[in-house]
């Protein structure tokens, strides 16, 4: 038969194509095929603001690099009106130029970056000499107590990493020698104790200088970059944590500004400010692995929905699932037996659960049904055309959901509130079929649908909600061909139905 | 409420016919799509009739448009009955039977008479897709009332009794009799409590009788006993429902006879997608006869032939169809 044989062609290969790419991806691209592994991932903005005075506009900024502990994948920025471009001279620290002409007043620039936790950054030592140590500009009474100070630290150190950490170490003791108190003054913050110690480290005569960045934590709004002292040892400048005098950067700290660079050159403007921001999300390893894929450029990854803003990817998120709800209808209708009203109808009221919540959607849901078909009920005596009649209903689905919101909101309930979550559209379609189907096959008849839809969009709502689905459905989009494979056989499926075998039963005592 | 469950071979063994296998080796092999509007479309279905010299209840008229509304009352005036039903209407919505005429008003079968005004409002509803499927905009269509036979006036409640016999590819496989009851509330509908009686193909008597899917002995409204129900002019009516398949080039199909006094069977619709409950009704399933029809090629063969070869065939004295 060939009609059975192309099902059969199809079947296989839809399957064979499906498990092969998500096989690929899993092996040869690292996907992982269960969504356990998770890895940090940070978000740092920098919002930069100006006053735009000339026609044309250049903004150079400098960016965050790779380090060993803190890998920087993405990049992002929101600007109206301005192009932007990368600097990246070999030896010199990446910066980002912004480029734009006919704007004036206030503007605003977003720079905002996505650093994961991880091994593999490749941390470049900056290993480029000075020229020598730059002598501070310091008052005669400070220059004393600093080469005090120096004296006192040399004594007890050996080399130029000792030194430093030592130096950093008497800054922020908690009892400053007399000398380091004068130093400091009344200014005793981390960042004020970095400057002072990169001055008298040059005045000792070895070369250092501010390195700056900012610690990587949830929700931090409005902070600036923190100092570090950053120090030449000899062969590679090498950063000391101002407070501690540790060598090393501390956890989580992204380096922004090195290399004695500029944070921010503007031209053609004025009295820019720059401010950052952080935010701490959890990235399943497949973000990682997909961002990798992205930089290798390997076609799978290029050209498949992860390369989609965010937003887009969460609708796809949702869209995904359908398939597997379809699925479940399938199998509840062919195999099960059980009667809904319409076929979709059980996905659609299945994707309004997912907003709401199961029980309070299942509440909400009877309560605005029930009294929709009440409602509908009166209206039919009114003998109007299908249209108006349907319109109707609309509007009044709409009055109760401002009625059950609230209600629901006066009472305290919040769960009330969320009814507005589900597509009037499909509210007021369940209520007029539910009812043209009571009135044509009684009442019996439209419990026994109206109970089977609901069940089914239970049913498909769990099935939705499995992390396990959800996350093979988003990963890998190609198992929906397996998902219409199974779907075509379904559709040649020509055994009993479940139900049939009760509905039956009595013809096979004989 | 649950009732029990029985192992599916237990159901092939008695060769029930279930909806899945209904719908993919039937329907969509032997019914092809673009002759559905042949069936579902009740006024097509009565042109074809008509053309093809099947019996059908008269075609008295159709009202198409709005427009037409205000002569429909001219129309039927010269008829003492008659009924007034949408194209496209389903499980006998927007049916208005008018068994009578008195100084301009109507009377319906419940004695209830209304007046004009209503009976236009009626065909005006009828149009705009008031009782069709789906609602969409529809035409009525006025035909003869069918005077039914006296035989079966003891058998039924209020409804009308029809007889579905179901047609593979030309050969009544099974039929059975529709009556409605109290419980169904004059609908013939079986999962609405209407009795189910199965007939032998071999002469129109009555085999046994369903209702809720269980035997019952006589009609639960008037007891009249089923043993002695048997449906004349059999043959013919097999023959009215064997010639429904050449008329709408479908391979399997419910044929709905009714009985008129004088005219003998009509058919009164045919079905696309007939349902199974007919196979409780005869106690019997329908796919060894499914099975008979496509092994023995019959077929191709005359109408008279096809009905004569049913009528053997599938009789309840000739049992198991191994024996043939």
């Amino acid at each position: 038969m060939s009609e059975r044989f192309q099902l059969v062609t199809a079947v296989v290969i839809l399957t064979v194509v499906g498990l092969g790419l998500t096989l690929y991806k899993h092996f040869s691209l690292g996907f992982p095929l269960l969504p356990g592994k998770v890895t940090q991932a940070w978000t740092a903005e920098a919002r930069i603001s100006f006053e735009a005075t000339s026609e044309d506009v250049e903004l150079s900024f400098a960016v965050p690099e790779s380090s060993s502990t803190l890998q920087v994948l993405e990049q992002f920025s929101a600007s109206s009106a301005y192009t932007l471009g990368y600097q990246d001279k070999g030896g010199s620290h990446p910066r980002a130029i912004w480029k734009g002409s006919g704007k004036t007043g206030r503007q605003v620039i977003y720079y905002q970056v996505v650093a994961f936790e991880g091994e593999g950054g490749d941390k470049r030592p900056d290993t480029k000499a000075p020229s020598g140590p730059t002598a501070p500009d310091l008052e005669p009474a400070y220059k004393v107590a600093a080469k005090d100070l120096i004296a006192q630290v040399k004594a007890k150190t050996t080399d130029p990493a000792s030194f430093t950490a030592q130096l950093i170490q008497d800054l922020a003791a908690p009892k400053p020698s007399e000398s380091a108190r004068i130093l400091l003054g009344i200014s005793s913050d981390a960042n004020s104790r970095a400057r002072i110690a990169v001055d008298l480290v040059n005045l000792s005569g070895v070369p250092a200088r501010i390195a700056r960045g900012i610690l990587l934590e949830d929700g931090r709004r409005r902070e600036k970059l923190s100092d570090l002292v950053e120090v030449w040892t000899g062969d590679q400048w090498q950063d000391f944590q101002p407070d501690t005098g540790v060598l090393g950067l501390p956890d989580r700290f992204l380096l922004w500004q090195r290399g004695g660079e500029s944070l921010l050159d503007l031209i053609g403007g004025h009295g820019s400010r720059v401010t950052f921001s952080t935010l701490s999300e959890i990235r399943g390893t497949r973000g990682l692995v997909v961002l990798k894929g992205e930089e290798e450029k390997a076609a799978l990854v290029n050209f498949s929905i992860y390369t989609l803003p965010i937003n887009q990817q969460n609708i796809f998120k949702l869209l995904l699932l359908v398939p597997i709800g379809t699925l479940v209808v399938v199998l509840m209708r062919s195999v099960v037996g059980i009667r809904t009203s319409g076929t979709f109808m059980p996905i659609l009221i299945a994707l309004a659960f997912k907003q709401t919540e199961l029980i309070s959607g299942l509440v909400m849901f009877i309560v605005v049904v029930a009294i929709g078909l009440m409602i509908r009920a009166y209206l039919s005596r009114l003998n109007l055309l299908l249209v108006p009649r349907i319109s109707a209903v609309v509007i009044v689905v709409i009055i109760l959901f401002a009625g059950v919101s609230i209600a629901s909101f006066k009472l305290g309930i919040e769960a009330g509130l969320t009814v507005t979550f589900f597509p009037m559209i499909i509210m007021a379609w369940t209520i007029e079929r539910m009812s043209v189907l009571w009135e044509e096959d009684g009442a019996r008849e439209a419990l026994i649908q109206g109970a089977g839809s609901l069940g089914v969009a239970v049913l498909v709502y769990l099935a939705m909600s499995i992390e396990i689905v959800e996350y093979l459905t988003f990963s890998f989009p190609e198992l929906l061909l397996v998902v219409l494979a199974v779907t075509l056989m379904l559709g040649h499926y020509t055994g009993y139905r479940l139900t049939e075998l009760r509905r039956f039963s009595p013809m096979a005592e004989k | 409420m649950i009732g029990r469950f029985v192992r599916p071979s237990k159901l092939r063994a008695a060769g029930i016919l279930g909806m899945n296998a209904r719908n993919v080796s039937l329907i969509s092999v032997y019914n092809a799509r673009k002759f559905y509007p042949r069936v579902d479309d009740k006024l097509k279905t009565k042109l074809l009739a008509e053309e093809a010299g099947i019996a059908v209840p008269e075609l008295y008229g159709v009202v198409r448009s709005q427009g037409e509304v205000g002569g429909v009352y001219e129309r039927v005036s010269k008829y003492p009955g008659f009924v007034i039903k949408p194209t496209h209407g389903s499980a006998g919505k927007g049916v208005l039977v008018i068994t009578g005429q008195e100084d301009g008003e109507f009377r319906k079968p419940s004695g209830e008479v209304i007046g004009r005004k209503a009976m236009e409002r009626h065909v005006s509803n009828t149009l705009s897709g008031l009782y069709s499927l789906g609602g969409k905009p529809d035409v009525a269509m006025i035909e003869a009332l069918v005077q039914f036979s006296e035989d079966f006036r003891d058998y039924s409640f209020e409804g009308v009794p029809d007889i579905r016999v179901v047609v593979f590819r030309g050969v009544p496989i099974m039929a059975m009799m529709r009556l409605s009851t109290r419980a169904s509330d004059g609908k013939a509908n079986l999962h609405q409590g209407a009795v189910g009686v199965g007939l032998d193909l071999a002469n129109g008597r009555a085999l046994r009788a369903v209702q809720h899917g269980l035997p019952i002995e006589s009609h639960p409204d008037s007891k009249n006993p089923f043993d002695e129900l048997v449906v004349p002019r059999w043959t013919e009516l097999l023959e009215l429902s064997a010639r429904c398949t050449d008329m709408t080039e479908m391979g399997y199909i419910g044929v709905d006879i009714v009985l008129d006094k004088t005219r003998g069977p009509l058919i009164l619709e045919i079905n696309a997608r007939p349902g199974l409950a007919i196979q409780m009704a005869s106690g019997a399933g329908l796919l060894p006869r499914v099975q008979w029809v496509q092994k023995s090629g019959c077929h191709a063969a005359s109408v008279e032939e096809r009905v004569a070869t049913a009528m053997r065939v599938f009789s309840a004295e000739a049992g198991s169809l191994d024996n043939i």
